[in-house]
């Protein structure tokens, strides 16, 4: 090229900023949300943000000679405004697929959400979606067994799933705990889970958690007939610990175990998913520390980022929020990025904060996991938000029941095959929702008393984090 | 909290997951499961079994399944059919999905006699 070496501090925008490129099939592209400094004209702070994200450094360094930096660099090739937001632009950034290994989302982020977040010209910054190519999901492991093999696994077909976290979610012995999980199991839910805070405190050490746990999963299965399970966290402080937990509840024969994949870490999170896969064991993935990360509208990342970089790290559940409970999250963009969870292909789409078009090619789904404050109140419309590729959890509304846990278990099962059928009869959910419950509570006493238990209970907060409009 | 003459006891059921928290449906609630089945596509297929045997991963089937098959009154026909075959046999309906490789809905028909 015979270029010569010129030291010194250039503009950003002079190597990074590139509206005429067209990007490639195989380029992974990335939406930031970028609130720059006073004074930093926009194409200059999304070049910025395209050249810390990629190869540049603040100066020209004479090495760089050495290497074809056209071939390698990040593209900024974009600006929009955001809708009714005049503090902050969206940029558009193509990057080449050769800068990351090979199935490592570790290694995407590592440059993605790097030193950039920290980066002096710009005041906020956040990583709004990513489109992997196929050519990039191809080489990512994913989930270990999928919705589909679970379904089979677990022979439960034609509706979601039903589950609930043991309470309280700290403090219990391992056979007090032990019987709370047979309880819900024996009443009709398919699974429960280990609270996302249980590991292997001094009150439950890991080990007899999970005889007790497997004693009351085999004891439930054997009386109703039906295949259950129970979410064992081996989430520890070393991998080497995560391992040998997870390695026990094979030895116990246990079909599920989990992981916190934030708190855990994205190299934890693919090293266990593999593992999953290899010994045939589900893996449900729980979310702890995402609001930090997701939750604030200019800085950060959106959850539909996490969302899918999970689904190529590798897990066959995922929490996503309930859009109708006691966290937060907005409706259609819930339903965003629960479709990256579970759909082959999914079409950019502002109106759900999808920027990209994104091929998932052969990738198993995940099911998308609803839980946290839901009650049979509920049931009508989470049935009709998540639909049958879901699983829905109960905690509080299982455990809180005036009769226990079993009949709490047998009062949302009521209720949630009540939705399934009157779904199918071609019945409007959440129109109709009181008349399905009220007809499905003449024949169980159960669901009658959970009706009354949890009569006024409202979750209605304003959602913080809303989509750009 | 109740008191303790108020409060129910739950008594655990064998149960043969979806729509068995239910009670059994009547013929026009079933043709509904089956009209539901047909207008999503899904290919219809019935299996039975024993229900000593009915936590086994695989039922016999009946015939094959219905590939193409459109009508309710078929479909009908051939369950009703079945479970004149095997009276005592649990009796269910499913629906295949070849997109999904999956069963979209899945459910008892026929509750057998050994069942509670």
């Amino acid at each position: 090229m015979g270029k010569k070496y010129d030291a010194g501090v250039k503009e950003y925008r002079d190597v990074y900023w590139t509206p005429d490129y067209v990007p490639l099939d195989t380029d992974l592209l990335a939406c930031f949300k970028v609130t720059a400094q006073e004074g930093v004209p926009h194409d200059e702070a999304a070049a910025a943000v395209a050249a810390e994200s990629s190869t540049g450094t603040w100066s020209t360094v004479w090495s760089e000679l050495l290497t074809d930096m056209e071939f390698y660099k990040g593209r900024a090739y974009r600006i929009e405004d955001v809708p009714g937001d005049s503090t902050c632009f969206y940029a558009f950034i193509a990057y080449p697929i050769d800068l990351f290994e090979e199935g490592s989302v570790v290694n995407v982020l590592t440059s993605l959400v790097g030193n950039v977040f920290g980066f002096k010209a710009i005041k906020a910054l956040r990583l709004e979606d990513i489109r992997f190519p196929i050519a990039f999901v191809k080489t990512c492991l994913g989930p270990p067994s999928g919705i589909q093999v679970e379904r089979d696994k677990l022979n439960k077909y034609g509706r979601p799933l039903l589950g609930c976290t043991i309470k309280p979610k700290l403090g219990l012995s391992a056979k007090n705990y032990g019987r709370a999980v047979y309880e819900c199991l024996r009443g009709g839910l398919d699974l429960t889970k280990d609270d996302e805070n249980i590991n292997s405190q001094p009150f439950m050490r890991w080990r007899n958690r999970f005889e007790f746990v497997a004693a009351a999963v085999e004891k439930a299965q054997a009386e109703t007939g039906e295949i259950k399970g129970h979410y064992l966290n081996v989430t520890a402080n070393t991998p080497e610990d995560m391992y040998e937990r997870a390695e026990f509840a094979k030895e116990l024969g246990q079909p599920v175990i989990m992981h916190d994949f934030l708190t855990g870490g994205f190299t934890a999170n693919s090293g266990l998913a593999k593992w999953c896969r290899d010994n045939g064991i589900l893996l449900h993935i729980h979310r702890a520390m995402h609001a930090v990360i997701d939750r604030n509208p200019h800085h950060g990342i959106h959850f539909r980022v996490l969302a899918k970089c999970l689904r190529l790290s590798g897990g066959d559940h995922l929490h996503t929020g309930t859009v109708v409970g006691k966290l937060e999250g907005d409706r259609a963009s819930t339903l965003g990025f629960v479709d990256q969870l579970r759909e082959s292909f999914i079409p950019e789409d502002r109106k759900r904060g999808i920027f990209f078009d994104q091929d998932w090619g052969s990738m198993p789904g995940v099911f998308a996991v609803a839980s946290g404050g839901i009650h049979v109140w509920h049931m009508p419309a989470l049935v009709e938000i998540f639909g049958d590729d879901s699983i829905l959890q109960f905690g509080g509304g299982t455990q809180g029941h005036p009769w226990g846990n079993a009949a709490g278990a047998a009062a949302n099962r009521v209720a949630l095959e009540a939705c399934v059928k009157a779904r199918n009869e071609g019945r409007e959910l959440e129109r109709e929702g009181r008349d399905i419950l009220a007809g499905a509570a003449k024949h169980s006493p159960e669901l009658a008393i959970a009706m009354e238990t949890w009569k006024e209970i409202v979750f209605e907060f304003e959602t913080v984090d809303k989509l750009d409009a | 909290m109740k008191s303790n003459a108020e409060m129910g006891d739950y008594r655990t059921a064998q149960t043969l997951e979806t729509f068995s928290f239910l009670p059994p449906f009547s013929q026009e609630e079933v043709y509904a499961q089956i009209n539901y089945m047909l207008s999503q596509g899904l290919t219809p297929s019935i299996e039975h079994e024993d229900p000593a045997l009915a936590s086994s991963v695989y039922w016999p089937m009946w015939k094959l399944p219905f590939f193409g098959e459109t009508d309710l009154g078929n479909v009908v026909a051939e369950l009703e059919a079945c479970h004149r075959a095997y009276p005592d046999h649990h009796v269910r309906l499913i629906g295949y999905d070849n997109y999904t490789q999956s069963q979209g809905v899945c459910f008892v028909a026929y509750r057998g006699k050994a069942a509670a």
